[in-house]
């Protein structure tokens, strides 16, 4: 006879196979979830840092032979930082020891005097300190993530150069703090001074053509496929065409932007009007998908009611149903918005990958976006790069983050259940 | 006032009235046709471009050959002026990349789908599935600085250890970030097609003794077999057609090979190069970014159609 209590060899390993089921379940879901965790966590760590900046003072001489009062801007502006720190570090006699010296502070120095100048006309004649932005080098050094110890050879900084440093901490001429430059600057070729200021607005640009466009158009579609359209060869095709276009890769669309916006229409290279264009057609079948679904959420009785009551088919879908699915359709707007924001090859393909320093002032004008502006970044050669790379990708999530949760918020507040 | 005075005001009325609403419909229509304009001009414009480049060089070397180096001539009678146009090197590569990211993605994104919808109580599920989404909401230029600049140094060490010499822009590390990419895609569609199968069957299948785990392998998943195709379809399609994680990670080596620890590129990763910088519109190297944007096209078209068919399939079976 069978023992029905203690359970048999068979039933064990049967038991047992279904408790590995479970944690292979439990382990698939850890590692996606880890993997998402390592991402975003290494990219904090190494983006941190972009958010602050090293300051150097130096004393400099503004005296009769520097810079004439008469005629300040005239000053040059460039040797005198130079003077300053030959006559700070005045050990520094070769050439190679020279340009070593220079290169401490940015590229950007001049002018950083040239507005000290400006902004301080009692200054000149005297002895006043300024103070000027570090170079990248120096900067990751204060950050504590460049090797000392590190044989001088596979260091970006030489002995020399890490003992001027050094010095220059003791007497309390280095500050560090936080870099709002970043937000304020545009591109540039130093990476101390590159700010994020250009590709923000060139996105937001390119954003608002994009919501112009396709907001009214997938709107329209919507109401039109879900209220009016009669069931026949022609929605059918448009309703297969919606969804094959939602899953075209986007690359394709930057090609058909390229060909037809660009060489046929003659539309201006790299700017954010061809782009939010190119990134609206992307977006049209998500918007369209989502307004279509909360209009079908609607409730039929709304539509009889305005029906009874002599409201023509147009009337009631305008006064009566669109208004109660548009929480529905403004989210499923944001969603699509945020997959545009962080859209990034269409864009490559129209030419908006180019070198921006200037802020855009209008939809005409050579733009980038900020993930271009990434894309760029994490090419270039410079250590210091990587780090404000990384601080890019922060803010885009942190746009992106903030636009779904609007979304989220929207869609819990408004939203009707009936 | 009379009575037919009121009627004569309410018919101008109404003609006004459906004059507007003719108008309206109009526009509604207009807006719906933008969708089949757009996927027109997509084919139109790759048709053309396209033509125009196999014109210079026949279909056949194109779609055989096995050797890519486009180059634009720099005097008219230079050797091997045009370059040479064999996309082999690139689709194998593409294959390849898509290939590693679906071994990636396929078990991973299913066992979470399978866990979810089978195990998960309704806490774990509400946390767990928009902590998944969010993989699908990073942009994908962030994928790619990650497999570039951590994902590829990471394995080249690893294999340095062992004695492997992986290159800096090894496919495998393009296809590793991509797979976790196209996690939630799988996980989510599955997530669908496994919800939608009857629970009757379960109950029938848990009534006659089966555990928990058998019931899913053998009843539950064979029948959501049709619609886990799909997703997985849907998923690939993705794979094929994702631009900037190759383009970063994957590099522009046009090797032949399968070896996953190779530099390979794929085809959307030479459109971007050869598109990018400086270009001269009539040139055949120019052109053939257009015929591979139309063999991407097509290719992502058919399994796009294929995989929503059966899904659509599928959904109709047990409705």
């Amino acid at each position: 006879m069978t023992d029905l209590i203690t359970p048999s060899a068979q039933l064990k390993r049967r038991n047992a196979s279904e408790s590995r089921f479970q944690w292979y379940g439990r382990g698939a879901i850890f590692v996606s979830l880890a993997f998402l965790v390592v991402m975003v966590g290494s990219i904090i760590y190494k983006g941190s840092g972009a958010f602050t900046t090293t300051d150097v003072a130096l004393v400099i001489d503004l005296g009769p032979e520097a810079v004439d009062p008469a005629a300040p801007t005239d000053a040059r502006v460039e040797k005198i930082v130079k003077d300053a720190l030959k006559a700070r570090f005045p050990e520094a006699t070769k050439r190679a020891e020279r340009r070593m010296l220079y290169g401490l502070i940015s590229n950007d120095a001049g002018f950083e005097l040239e507005r000290f100048i400006a902004a301080n006309p009692a200054a000149i004649g005297t002895k006043a300190k300024v103070w000027f932005r570090a170079s990248d080098d120096f900067d990751i050094l204060m950050k504590g993530s460049m090797d000392r110890e590190a044989p001088e050879s596979e260091r970006r900084l030489s002995d020399l150069e890490i003992s001027w440093i050094d010095s220059l901490v003791a007497d309390n001429d280095v500050k560090r703090g936080f870099n709002w430059s970043f937000f304020t600057n545009g591109d540039s070729r130093e990476p101390e001074l590159a700010g994020i200021l250009s590709a923000l607005t060139g996105s937001a640009l390119t954003l608002l053509v994009c919501f112009c466009f396709s907001f009214p158009v997938a709107i329209m579609a919507a109401i039109y496929l879900e209220e009016f359209a009669p069931k026949n060869r022609l929605s059918d095709i448009i309703e297969v065409n919606i969804n094959n276009l939602a899953a075209v890769p986007s690359i394709v669309f930057g090609l058909l932007g390229l060909s037809v916006l660009l060489n046929t229409f003659g539309m201006p290279r790299s700017s954010p009007l061809v782009g939010g264009l190119v990134l609206s057609l992307m977006t049209l079948p998500t918007i369209i998908i989502a307004a279509r679904a909360s209009l079908r959420a609607v409730p039929p009785s709304i539509r009889e009611a305005a029906l009874g009551m002599g409201a023509s088919p147009v009337q009631a879908t305008f006064h009566h149903v669109a208004p109660l699915a548009l929480p529905g359709i403004l989210t499923g707007t944001i969603v699509g918005m945020a997959q545009a924001l962080g859209e990034t090859a269409p864009l490559l393909m129209i030419g908006m990958v180019a070198f921006i320093v200037d802020v855009p002032h209008s939809i005409l004008e050579p733009a980038t976006a900020l993930p271009v502006q990434i894309f760029l970044w994490a090419d270039a050669p410079e250590r210091a790069f990587l780090e404000k790379t990384s601080a890019a990708i922060i803010v885009l999530l942190l746009f992106l983050i903030t636009m779904n949760l609007l979304a989220i918020v929207l869609r819990r507040r408004f939203e009707k259940r009936f | 006032m009379t009575n037919t005075d009121t009627t004569t005001i309410d018919l101008v009325h109404s003609q006004r009235k459906k004059g507007l609403e003719l108008f309206v419909m109009g526009l509604l229509i207009m807006c719906s046709l933008v969708a089949v304009a757009v996927t027109v001009g997509i084919v139109l414009s790759l048709l053309f471009e396209a033509y125009q480049f196999f014109e210079r060089i026949p279909l056949t070397e194109f779609l055989f050959g096995t050797k890519w180096s486009p180059q634009t001539a720099m005097r008219a009678d230079q050797v091997a002026a045009e370059g040479a146009f064999g996309a082999i090197p690139l689709i194998t590569g593409t294959l390849l990349i898509s290939f590693i990211a679906m071994c990636v993605a396929t078990p991973l994104g299913l066992l979470s789908a399978v866990y979810l919808s089978e195990y998960a109580s309704k806490r774990t599920r509400d946390l767990v599935k928009p902590a998944l989404e969010i993989l699908a909401g990073i942009p994908t230029v962030v994928y790619g600085f990650f497999a570039a600049l951590t994902v590829a140094p990471m394995l080249r060490a690893g294999g340095e250890s062992v004695g492997l010499s992986v290159s800096s822009e090894s496919a495998l590390a393009a296809g590793l970030v991509m797979g976790m990419m196209i996690i939630p895609l799988i996980s989510s569609l599955s997530d669908d097609v496994i919800n939608a199968v009857p629970q009757a069957m379960r109950d029938a299948s848990l009534g006659m003794g089966a555990t928990h785990s058998e019931t899913i392998r053998k009843v539950v998943l064979p029948s959501a077999i049709p619609g886990i195709a799909g997703s997985l379809l849907l998923a690939a399609s993705r794979a094929i057609g994702e631009t900037m994680i190759v383009v970063m990670a994957a590099g522009l080596a046009a090797n032949l090979t399968a070896n996953p620890l190779e530099a390979v590129t794929t085809i959307t990763a030479q459109i971007v190069a050869l598109l990018t910088g400086d270009q001269e519109f009539d040139s055949a190297k120019t052109l053939s970014a257009f015929a591979l944007g139309l063999v991407l096209f097509f290719t992502t078209l058919v399994l796009n159609i294929v995989a929503l068919r059966i899904v659509r399939k599928y959904q109709e079976q047990y409705d």
